[in-house]
């Protein structure tokens, strides 16, 4: 799958759509295909406050339970309410209807540091080389 | 996202089918130390590989099990001495021919490894032992055997095991074998040709709760990947996929067997573990039995469960159980979705007052108690219409 062009990607697989001061958080399809089916989304609620590198919810997989981190810091606007019935939209389409919060950003610039596509697609091939080694 | 991690630097023991895992893009993961498929995303991943066994027939690579094999044509009766004495269920019932399953103890009664102790001859078993206590294991077993008259050979590696498991797993076996299939009963085994191997072990075993094989042949790579491939070639036209240890772990959960340093551990005792059936107090002494004596007049202070979650969230391995009254009971020992009934399901120990049916427990998720409800197990059993009468099995 491709990693799209306006989309900016951390360390942690998630990836962030910042549009004027607001941005939306999802996981990457690296991260959604590393877990595996996803059966369960805990999110924060609206209003909730966000802090940077802090955990905000849980993605849970079959096998395993993956904490999600706040790229940046802000508070949540959005909520993607169909994952409580549709977790595998995570897996099918996690770049799109599998988005997972809207957030009002603190600080926009936080976000300076994020990997364009390219970038993290270079970075998931150099973990995959680890992995195989 | 936490780093996925995948195998680990640390070397790895492989199976001799390593190179074909990674071939056809399984995720691998370290498994008790050695390197293992996890799930094939090639095969549609955990959740379709779990429902092709319950539906039709799934392949596992199951070779980093050890394989213990205890005889003697010396001293008669030397080898079923010594298996008697390391092995919690009564192997002088077993027939030639014929395999259970049983546990070897610790003096207290708690468990070294459980075990399918397989009779081939009169004074001739193999033991299938897990993967994590191979080691330990065969030392036990060497040790607790000294003063037998028998040999006790470590055939660990010289075999690949595959399980091929599922309703259609006898049709799929059936045309790359010799032996006819409809003899083997449910726990028998027979040796016969496959694949054009002769004199191999073919057992009607498996980790699944369904019907299903599980066939020793030889470990080099190329006959190993012979087997496979012409498993996976006979199995198309049934629906065949290779599948992983995911897979192996949500079916046996499923059917309530227990793994290792799970629901039975050096810590965990035979009665607490509800393996009773599998125990024969009343055959000769064994390695635990006086343990188990002392136990069972203490009284037991602790029983495994099957929980269903109630509330939304999903019980894993190690979370801590509460009452109704927020005392903390008991720990979780197995938990996860139910592929087959669409459920999130566990194992627990939990006091015996707390244990029965319908019971409302607490299962701590992330500091939030999470409802749940103790249940009958198996959580999921297979309808009765295999297993049919053995013919000569021998």
């Amino acid at each position: 799958m491709a990693y799209p062009a306006n989309l900016r990607y951390t360390k942690e697989h998630e990836w962030v759509n910042v549009e004027g001061g607001f941005a939306t958080i999802g996981i990457t399809d690296y991260a959604q295909s590393e877990l595996g089916d996803v059966v369960f989304v805990e999110l924060p609620k609206v209003g909730a406050k966000l802090e940077t590198g802090k955990s905000f919810g849980n993605v849970e997989s079959v096998k395993a339970v993956s904490e999600i981190y706040a790229p940046a810091a802000g508070e949540v606007t959005a909520v993607n309410t169909e994952l409580a019935n549709k977790p595998e939209l995570l897996n099918s389409d996690p770049h799109g209807a599998g988005w997972l919060i809207k957030v009002k950003l603190a600080n926009a610039a936080e976000l300076s540091g994020l990997m364009d596509g390219p970038a993290y697609e270079a970075y998931i091939a150099e973990k995959g080389k680890e992995a195989s080694a | 996202m936490d780093s996925v991690t995948s195998s680990a630097k640390i070397e790895l023991r492989k199976t001799p089918l390593n190179a074909l895992h990674r071939k056809l893009g399984a995720k691998m993961v370290n498994f008790g130390g050695w390197d293992m498929p996890v799930e094939y995303p090639s095969s549609g991943g955990l959740m379709a590989e779990h429902k092709a066994v319950r539906g039709g027939v799934g392949v596992f690579d199951v070779s980093h099990m050890g394989d213990i094999r205890i005889h003697t044509d010396k001293t008669p009766g030397g080898a079923l001495a010594a298996v008697q004495h390391i092995s919690m269920n009564d192997a002088s019932k077993l027939v030639i021919g014929q395999a259970h399953y049983s546990a070897m103890l610790y003096p207290q009664g708690t468990f070294v490894d459980d075990v399918i102790v397989h009779r081939l001859g009169e004074d001739d078993f193999l033991l299938v032992i897990n993967a994590g206590t191979r080691e330990k294991d065969i030392q036990w077993v060497r040790q607790n055997t000294a003063n037998h008259d028998c040999v006790v050979e470590d055939l660990s590696d010289a075999y690949t095991q595959l399980a091929i498991q599922g309703p259609r797993a006898a049709e799929v076996l059936q045309k790359l074998t010799d032996v006819d299939l409809s003899t083997i009963k449910n726990y028998w085994f027979s040796h016969g040709t496959v694949c054009g191997l002769p004199n191999r072990l073919i057992a009607r075993t498996g980790y699944t709760g369904e019907d299903g094989f599980e066939i020793y042949v030889p470990g080099d790579t190329a006959t190993s990947e012979a087997v496979w491939n012409a498993m996976i070639e006979a199995g198309r036209e049934f629906g065949i996929i290779p599948c992983g240890l995911g897979a192996r772990n949500t079916l046996r959960l499923e059917s309530r067997m227990c793994l290792y340093e799970h629901e039975i551990s050096d810590s965990i005792n035979v009665w607490e573990a509800g393996l009773d059936r599998y125990c024969k107090m009343e055959k000769t002494d064994f390695v635990g039995r006086t343990g188990l004596a002392r136990a069972s007049s203490a009284g037991l202070k602790r029983t495994l469960v099957g929980l269903e979650m109630v509330e939304r969230g999903i019980a894993r391995d190690s979370y801590r159980v509460f009452d109704s009254a927020g005392e903390e009971i008991g720990v979780v020992t197995s938990g996860s979705p139910s592929p087959t009934l669409c459920k999130n399901i566990a194992l627990a120990y939990v006091p015996p007052v707390h244990a029965a049916v319908g019971t409302f427990l607490y299962v701590e998720v992330r500091s939030q108690r999470i409802k749940a409800q103790v249940v009958a197990t198996p959580f999921y059993k297979r309808a009765k219409k295999t297993a049919p009468q053995a013919v000569g099995t021998t």
